[in-house]
């Protein structure tokens, strides 16, 4: 009975348009006409990267698919059905590992992503029978599966974010872990989720820092280094700088102490020094040696800061006014870049360094104030001289008047 | 026109002249002060373009192969490079990222930021570090003895 | 010397019959009253126009009319040509200038009911030369393309389109396009330096020709006094007499800009962005002021009317009856004054005023 009423229906749907796009494929045609979510994977089926790569159900899940009986999934056809979630990284693991299979498809992809796993957080909870934890396909999706490459996909950089959000945003799903649940809306506040949004890839989001395949918190000693990896300056000069050992001995993280690991906000000039919003009083306080490092640190960029607005000012109102400029408006890129040098020197937290910097950007902004003032001088001296047309003037207006005054004068008399 | 004047013609005459002369130098001097601006003004000045279009950067011969120059073009700084192979390129030399000048290293043969290790390759595009975006390319010429850097847009 | 003058002036006069003009010129004369002052205006407008042709053409040597490099050769004049700033400036200046002296003289003439007959054609033609002005100063107000300027002119286009009827068709043919661009700035330097210096010019030579032919108006007042016996006909050459005064006032003139220029020269702004917001309080030059703030206060409808329609309809019978004046007026006959047109012309001089210092605040 099954087996005509199977007959019959293929007879009807095999005019059904989804079967002019794959192939002949008795899965997708029996299932796709079945109820709920026993259907629901051929619907998705179209668009997956392993159906573009020329693969089928079976060749996931075992069976056969060109016999139209229930045999097709039988045990003797080397059906392996739908994995448990302990068994999925297993089952994609099958091919995903095996560096020869994987050549034939796309040989710049990686194997390892199964070794990885392992020594993941998710990992290591998955194989102590943890189901709640991702696996495979809790990132990348079951039968619609992208390319990280591709926007579209879950794991695009600028999807990955929301991604992990999906569980670690849930406090009723990470109730029982007892970690944070505000790491995605803390990083969408931050200027790396603010470039990553206008398309800048190489920006970080969570697996840049954490791992994709191998997630993991980098942990207090090495999250330095992850910042650093691209970061490097600022790494390199913490790392000779006075912080490096006290943190290390107290235990601290080293950027993510005053910069924050998820919320990387824009710092302002103003978290340097003693003032309420500086990020140095958290430690530091009067009269030890990096309260004195901290304000000398502070007086110094504003120094150059105003010195900077100072002259520009200047050479706006000068440029506005119509004089020539350009060239003090070249040097003073210069002070500018003494201004950017210096903002990442503080984080030699000595003020020696960074008195250099300013002093020299100072120096060069007071040279382009000058010049500025002596354009607006210019422009009032030339001006100026119209004067003498004006003597000229007044000279030829009393000649006329006196000129007509005195024919007037002859007439009349 | 001429009414019969009681006052003897000689009296008159001195004060008639200082008028004359008074009035013919005020117009005189008057009319010099303006024809001799406008006379200047037609001369055309030294620099016959603006300089925000196109500008000399270098003479031929003066960079050797493999090197850059800093040359000033309007209020910008820009980059002047001579490959290995001899050809020029030209680019603006404000950093994408924080406006900081740009410089050519020899060494790594390609552009570089000092202030956060930016790097750009030899067409430009931001390849390393914090640079968002490629550098603006400009036109490079070669007219004469002259190495001419032009703004495209 | 004089016999030298006297040779070319004989020599001219063989040929092209000059010397029936130095004749007529001596005959030439200006009616003294106490309303003389006024009578100053024409040539002052005329004087100011005469700088504005030069320094435009000296302009016109360094300036280029595309998006591209029309800011960059503004600059260019004002900060390498010598004497740029100089000739720029007075420019900008004498423009505003000239416009206020062309509407001091339109009042003037119009109070001293110098439009009556037989004057109506110099005053329509005088009239029509006034918006030629008008739009002298905004077609030149675009050409540094600032900021001020594009926005500006954006604004005014705008009003222009909502004209009825010919709006829409008006406005494309202003701006050369939907939107304003280097279209609109090409055509504007068009009508700057071709079309209205040449419309400009044939009218002034209708104005002037017979300013000389019909020869100056009396004001009313002195004409009844005169019939009425109670004063006489004084009159003025106009050469020298007149001319000398009359170039002390130029004279005047050119001091004050030379002074302006050097005290408050013209600004260059910042190079115009299309795609940038407008900046706050974008307004047209102080002589399009009142028109520009009396739309603003108009309500969205009037009676069954849009509102701006409504005040662009009450300009155009505005600027309508001020053409017609002379035939409107008929009651100014010999010696009659009609109280009505007086009072008008009050309350125009008081709206304008009014509309723009509210304009300005």
């Amino acid at each position: 009975m099954k087996n005509s009423m199977t007959f019959i229906a293929l007879m009807f749907f095999s005019l059904h348009p989804a079967f002019a796009a794959l192939p002949k494929d008795t899965c997708i045609t029996c299932h796709s006409v079945l109820e709920g979510d026993l259907a629901k994977p051929t619907k998705q089926f179209e668009g997956d990267v392993h159906h573009q790569a020329g693969l089928s159900c079976a060749d996931c899940h075992g069976g056969d698919p060109n016999d139209e009986s229930m045999d097709a999934m039988s045990h003797a056809k080397g059906f392996r059905g739908a994995p448990k979630k302990n068994q999925t990284p297993d089952f994609c693991a099958r091919c995903h590992s095996d560096a020869a299979y994987m050549r034939r498809f796309n040989p710049k992809l990686r194997v390892d992503q199964l070794s990885q796993y392992l020594t993941s957080v998710h990992g290591k909870r998955l194989k102590q029978g943890d189901s709640k934890v991702a696996a495979c396909v809790d990132c990348h999706g079951v039968h619609n599966t992208l390319p990280a490459s591709d926007t579209r996909s879950t794991v695009h950089p600028a999807k990955v974010a929301a991604t992990c959000a999906h569980c670690h945003s849930d406090p009723v799903y990470m109730k029982a872990y007892g970690i944070p649940t505000d790491q995605a809306a803390r990083y969408q506040r931050s200027v790396h989720a603010e470039m990553l949004a206008q398309g800048d890839t190489s920006s970080p989001t969570c697996s840049t820092c954490h791992g994709n395949h191998g997630a993991t918190p980098p942990g207090v000693t090495s999250v330095a280094s992850v910042c650093g990896n691209c970061h490097v300056f600022f790494a390199q000069l913490f790392e000779k700088s006075p912080h490096q050992v006290a943190f290390a001995k107290l235990g601290l993280p080293g950027c993510v102490q005053c910069h924050s690991n998820h919320e990387i906000i824009r710092p302002t000039d103003a978290w340097v020094g003693s003032a309420p919003q500086s990020v140095c009083i958290t430690c530091h306080a009067p009269g030890d040696k990096g309260y004195t490092a901290a304000q000398a640190m502070s007086a110094d960029l504003a120094n150059l800061n105003s010195s900077l607005a100072r002259a520009e000012k200047v050479l706006d109102v000068a440029e506005r006014a119509g004089m020539e400029v350009s060239g003090a408006k070249m040097e003073l890129a210069d002070a500018n870049e003494a201004l950017v040098k210096a903002r990442v020197n503080v984080h030699t937290f000595d003020d020696s360094a960074l008195r250099k910097l300013t002093d020299s950007g100072v120096e060069i902004a007071a040279k382009s104030y000058q010049a500025g003032v002596a354009a607006l001088r210019e422009r009032d001296f030339r001006r100026k001289g119209l004067g003498i047309a004006l003597i000229a003037i007044v000279l030829a207006i009393s000649g006329l008047y006196l000129k007509i005054r005195q024919m007037e004068s002859r007439n009349n008399n | 026109m001429e009414t019969p004047d009681p006052t003897p013609r000689e009296t008159v005459q001195p004060g008639r002249r200082w008028v004359n002369l008074l009035l013919g130098s005020g117009v005189a001097a008057s009319i010099i002060s303006f024809i001799y601006p406008a006379m200047r003004y037609i001369i055309p000045p030294p620099v016959a373009e603006s300089a925000s279009r196109f500008v000399v950067a270098a003479k031929v011969g003066e960079l050797k192969n493999n090197s850059g120059k800093i040359f000033k073009f309007g209020s910008r700084p820009g980059l002047l490079v001579r490959l290995a192979d001899g050809s020029y390129r030209a680019f603006s030399a404000v950093c994408t990222h924080l406006n900081c000048t740009v410089q050519y290293r020899s060494d790594l043969q390609e552009i570089w930021c000092a202030c956060h290790n930016g790097l750009y390759d030899l067409e430009g595009r931001n390849v390393s570090g914090p640079p968002p975006r490629p550098l603006e390319t400009f036109e490079v010429h070669i007219q004469g003895e002259d190495v001419v850097v032009t703004r495209t847009t | 010397m004089a016999t030298l003058s006297r040779k070319i002036l004989n020599w001219l006069d063989e040929r092209f019959g000059a010397g029936s003009v130095e004749e007529f010129l001596r005959h030439k004369t200006v009616p003294v009253s106490r309303h003389i002052i006024w009578y100053y205006l024409g040539g002052m407008t005329l004087f100011l126009f005469i700088i504005q042709v030069l320094t435009g053409i000296l302009l016109l040597l360094y300036y280029r009319p595309t998006p591209n490099d029309a800011f960059e050769s503004v600059q260019y004049i004002m900060t390498q040509v010598r004497f740029g700033w100089l000739i720029r400036s007075v420019h900008s200046w004498s423009a505003n200038l000239m416009i206020f002296t062309a509407f001091l003289h339109m009042f003037s003439v119009y109070f001293l009911k110098a439009y009556r007959k037989p004057r109506e054609l110099t005053w329509i033609s005088g009239i029509l030369l006034l918006f030629i002005l008008l739009g002298f100063g905004f077609s030149g107000y675009l050409l540094p393309w600032n900021t001020l300027a594009f926005f500006a002119t954006k604004v005014g286009t705008e009003m222009a389109g909502s004209i009825p009827g010919i709006g829409k068709w008006f406005l494309v043919f202003l701006r050369g396009g939907e939107e304003v661009t280097g279209a609109t700035l090409t055509r504007f330097f068009g009508f700057h330096v071709a079309v209205l210096p040449g419309l400009a010019t044939l009218l002034l030579a209708i104005h002037l020709f017979l300013v000389q032919r019909l020869g100056m108006s009396v004001p009313p007042s002195v004409e009844r006094a005169i019939a009425e016996g109670r004063t006489a006909q004084r009159s003025m050459p106009f050469f020298p007499n007149f001319l000398l005064r009359d170039m002390i006032g130029w004279y005047a003139a050119l001091g004050a800009l030379g002074g302006l220029a050097a005290i408050f020269p013209w600004e260059l702004g910042t190079k115009a962005d299309a795609f940038a917001a407008a900046p706050a309080g974008i307004r047209p030059e102080w002589y399009f002021l009142f028109m520009f703030q009396t739309l603003k206060y108009l309500p969205a409808k009037i009676l069954f009317l849009e509102g701006e329609l409504a005040g662009l309809l009450v300009f155009g019978v505005a600027a309508a009856v001020w053409v017609l004046v002379p035939f409107l007026d008929r009651r100014i006959g010999f010696g009659r004054m009609t109280r009505f047109f007086t009072g008008l012309g009050i309350f125009m001089i008081g709206y304008i005023v009014v509309l723009s210092a509210l304009a300005l605040r």
